[in-house]
């Protein structure tokens, strides 16, 4: 590493209304380094690197590549200038090889288009770095990994020196992890430099050279990684002194709640989204799942929830009170009507766990409107449910009338688990219930969901990240495939066995494959 | 802070989303679209055909308010597209797109035909009652359909609609061939030209086509029971859901084809009401162009309304003014028709504009 600067860029100012993005930001990428960009939701991360992608102009400021002053008005502009980014969600046609891809758009001046010589070209550039790579691959046949794989080369490919990558740990496995690390670690090494936008503070530790941390749009410090822990980054990120710790109480007298055997769903396109899924969710414990992200988690909850019919397999229901009640083949409605109360906090809050342009009042009856008499909806009850969920759990909004599309992430998730909880549910179903959201939130979350499992609800809970499956949870399931690979036990497990267990279907997909 | 600032690549002009604009100032950047459609619609006159603005608009404003009976004919025509426009209303809250109010009307002006020609023997009071419904159950069966097909097999529902339109046309023409009056006229001509039966009176006076209080009173009656339906009814409530996301309807646990279906038929069935006015309550005929492209402006009347029905009454009254003062322009004035719906396209093109700029705004380079 030099200390050469590869970007340089001073005084980057971007507003959005009245919401100042970007505050004057002065950062540093050195030559060869790998910079983390550290910062909480809407700290400003993703805004200062579309700046350098070229998709946002800056109001003020002015960015230097090795020293010059260059003007990024359009991502054709920042691949002049070397600079290719790695967005979350990949940009690739998905009937089009890799190869294809690569090149579609790039047009090289004095090059006619020949496949066969892109292929070779793609194959060196793999190999240099350590990619694994098919160039005649169709994207619909390729796992994530795979697909953020032909995101890179084809930032490579086009002769970009300064990489970009946006999150780019969200979609994958552990041992992916490591592998894509490998290969940062490689491109390092060859003199590129690399920004790294992440929010998993074990990651940073890991990977970068040093960090910058984001705050309200502003930089607040940048830091050698060797130089600091976690503990103060994440203090600093949040602007005072946090506890990463998770309080996990143990299970007091479980109980079996709900049964689930043999669930199997096949989609409308034929694909088996459940293969023959069996385990049991027991009151006063938090029951994690854990999966590679499409690996069946939203297929599992939608089942529970009636939402999906299920090919074969039964959900069961043992209430307190003994007895059993069958609820495979029953509406949401129907479950309700038989006074079972399951809360589902889906992962798509505004797309299906609320109605974005009610306010909290509307949509505090979403799932109660039709209960009572009558032809008119009564709007009292959920009123009082509104102004007292505001209240307890500091929901930061105008009124409670104020449409919730335009709350922040947190906040409309505060919305959407406040509804769930204040159900007094038996069981309660989590889909991803802190992505996005900032620490402080998230731990607001961690601390409803303990008190549930105290008060002898059985959760369950589908996350991605490990560190919080192993220190929130009780036991952990875990999905691959649609299949359930493995059941372990929180307190003991380690995030090498919970891996294992993630990537174990590949072995049984081939002999699937080999049967056919 | 910077000394130099030689290259300037920002784009000129930008277009910038602007939530939270007061009330009071959308009411005056619609107000500044409506001055500035004048001032472009008169020079545009002046350049066209060479009269003085103002006269033509003073022509505009008496072709509206000028007697009596024009301000009846004002209110005529507004009470019917509102009628219109509140039927779409539901369906169009639940991001169905109806565009079929034109055959919906139809049909139900069809009906109404049908009622008025055999029934004559019922009493008045009764054949009105048994038309209403006739004219609601057949602009309902016109919106059941498409209900149905976008709930069981998710068929687009704005072809589907469209397609239904010309359906009810062919069905009015060949009606209008079998009650034909005078072989080969092709016009129905004026039902029960004598005993009057079936014909809305009224309701200042007994007599027929003075004035339509009864018209407005009925499409009033509708638009405050639509507008509590939406939003008060629990069925109003899930229209809501639904056109939010089908999504969160089926994670609420509502039945997104019954809300669909029960909807469309809702629908369909006040534009057929519509039907029945233009028939019983105007012109005590039936012709392929009875509803005369009115289904088609009152998805106009819906959108700039917001769906919301109130505000559709203004909209409503807007559009029929311009269309009566072109009308009048057009002969008082001695320009050709064209000339006038120029003016009128003009006009409309800057009230859309307006509400373009309620929700944006356009920065310039280098101003913050």
């Amino acid at each position: 590493m030099s200390m050469e600067a590869a970007v340089e860029m001073r005084g980057i100012t971007k507003s959005f209304g009245t919401v100042m993005a970007n505050d004057h930001i002065d950062i540093t990428l050195r030559k060869g380094e790998i910079l983390a960009l550290l910062g909480e939701n809407g700290s400003g991360k993703t805004t200062l690197v579309n700046i350098l992608s070229g998709i946002y102009y800056p109001d003020e400021g002015r960015v230097f590549i090795d020293g010059r002053e260059t003007v990024i008005s359009s991502p054709t502009d920042a691949y002049a200038a070397g600079i290719g980014m790695i967005h979350q969600h990949f940009k690739l046609v998905d009937v089009f090889t890799a190869a294809e891809n690569i090149v579609l758009g790039y047009n090289e001046a004095g090059r006619k288009f020949n496949l066969k010589e892109t292929s070779e070209r793609i194959r060196s550039i793999a190999a240099r770095y350590g990619f694994e790579i098919d160039p005649d691959k169709k994207i619909y046949d390729m796992s994530v990994s795979e697909k953020q794989t032909v995101e890179i080369i084809k930032a490579l490919y086009r002769g970009a020196r300064i990489l970009i990558l946006d999150e780019p740990t969200a979609v994958l496995t552990p041992q992916e992890t490591d592998k894509l690390f490998d290969i940062m670690r490689n491109m390092k090494n060859d003199g590129r430099s690399i920004i790294i936008i992440t929010h998993k503070l074990a990651e940073v530790m890991e990977i970068s050279d040093r960090v910058a941390l984001l705050r309200g749009g502003k930089c607040v410090d940048v830091l050698e990684t060797s130089m600091t822990d976690s503990v103060q980054l994440a203090s600093l990120m949040v602007g005072r002194s946090v506890s990463l710790e998770i309080n996990r109480p143990a299970v007091v007298g479980p109980q079996d709640r709900l049964v689930l055997s043999g669930l199997t769903y096949i989609d409308r396109d034929g694909v088996k989204r459940l293969d023959d899924v069996s385990f049991t969710a027991r009151s006063g414990e938090i029951l994690g799942i854990a999966g590679v992200a499409g690996s069946g988690q939203k297929e599992l909850l939608d089942a529970v929830a009636g939402l999906i019919p299920l090919d074969s397999g039964s959900v069961t229901y043992l209430p307190h009170s003994g007895g059993t009640i069958k609820l495979n083949g029953l509406d949401p409605r129907q479950i309700r009507k038989l006074g079972i109360s399951i809360s589902f906090v889906p992962e798509d809050r505004l797309g299906m766990g609320l109605v974005g342009d009610m306010g909290m009042t509307d949509n505090m009856m979403l799932r109660t409107f039709d209960e009572g008499k009558g032809f008119f909806v009564r709007r009292n009850e959920p009123r009082k449910l509104a102004d007292k969920i505001k209240d307890e759990l500091d929901v930061a909004t105008p009124g409670i009338n104020f449409p919730v599309r335009r709350l922040s992430g947190g906040n409309v998730q505060k919305v959407l688990v406040g509804r769930e909880i204040a159900a007094s549910p038996a069981v309660l179903m989590l889909a991803y219930a802190v992505r996005g959201l900032d620490i402080n939130t998230s731990h607001v979350i961690y601390d409803l969901l303990t008190q549930q499992k105290m008060k002898g609800t059985a959760v369950i809970y589908v996350g991605e990240d490990l560190d919080v499956l192993m220190s929130l949870c009780d036991r952990i399931v875990v999905l691959v495939g649609g299949q359930v690979s493995g059941v372990v036990d929180a307190r003991t497990t380690s995030k090498e066995e919970i891996g294992l267990l993630m990537t174990s279907y590949e072995k049984r997909g081939d002999l699937g494959s080999e049967r056919q | 802070m910077s000394v130099s600032k030689k290259k300037h690549t920002e784009p000129l002009l930008r277009v910038v989303k602007y939530e939270g604009m007061s009330r009071s100032r959308r009411w005056l950047v619609r107000l500044i679209a409506v001055l500035a459609s004048l001032i472009v619609s008169g020079i545009l006159i002046v350049l066209l055909a060479g009269i003085n603005p103002i006269k033509v608009y003073g022509t505009m404003i008496r072709a509206s308010f000028g007697s009596s009976r024009l301000v009846w004919n004002l209110l005529r025509d507004t009470s019917t597209l509102l009628l219109l426009g509140v039927g779409l209303a539901p369906a169009f809250a639940m991001r169905f797109w109806n565009i079929g109010a034109e055959g919906q009307m139809l049909v139900g002006g069809i009906a109404t035909a049908f009622c008025m020609k055999y029934f004559t023997g019922m009493p008045t009071f009764l054949l009105i009652i048994v038309m209403v419904l006739a004219s609601l159950i057949a602009g309902a069966l016109w919106g059941l359909l498409p209900g149905i097909f976008k709930a069981f097999w998710n068929t687009n529902e704005t072809l589907f609609t469209l397609m239904m339109n010309y359906i009810a046309i062919q069905f009015t023409a060949f009606m209008v061939a079998q009650w034909e009056v005078g072989v080969g006229n092709n016009t129905v001509g004026v039902i029960n030209p004598d005993g009057h039966e079936g014909w809305l009176p009224g309701l200042f006076t007994s007599a027929f086509n003075k004035d339509y209080g009864i018209n407005v009173l009925l499409v009033l009656a509708v638009t405050v029971a639509m507008f509590i339906y939406l939003r008060y009814s629990k069925h109003g409530y899930e229209i809501s859901v639904i056109g939010d996301s089908v999504n969160t309807a089926r994670y609420a646990g509502i039945n997104v084809k019954k809300v669909y279906i029960r909807t469309m038929v809702l629908s369909g069935a006040v534009c057929g009401l519509a039907g029945f006015l233009a028939v019983s309550g105007v012109s005590h005929s039936i012709s392929t162009s009875t509803a005369g492209g009115r289904g088609f402006t009152a998805i106009i009347v819906a959108w700039l309304a917001k769906f919301n029905t109130f505000s559709m009454i203004a909209i409503a009254a807007l559009l029929c003014f311009l269309d009566q003062g072109a009308l009048e322009i057009a002969s008082s004035c001695n320009v050709n028709t064209y000339v006038s719906k120029i003016i009128t396209g003009v006009i409309l093109f800057f009230l859309l504009a307006g509400e373009f700029f309620t929700m944006y705004r356009i920065k310039v380079r280098g101003k913050h």
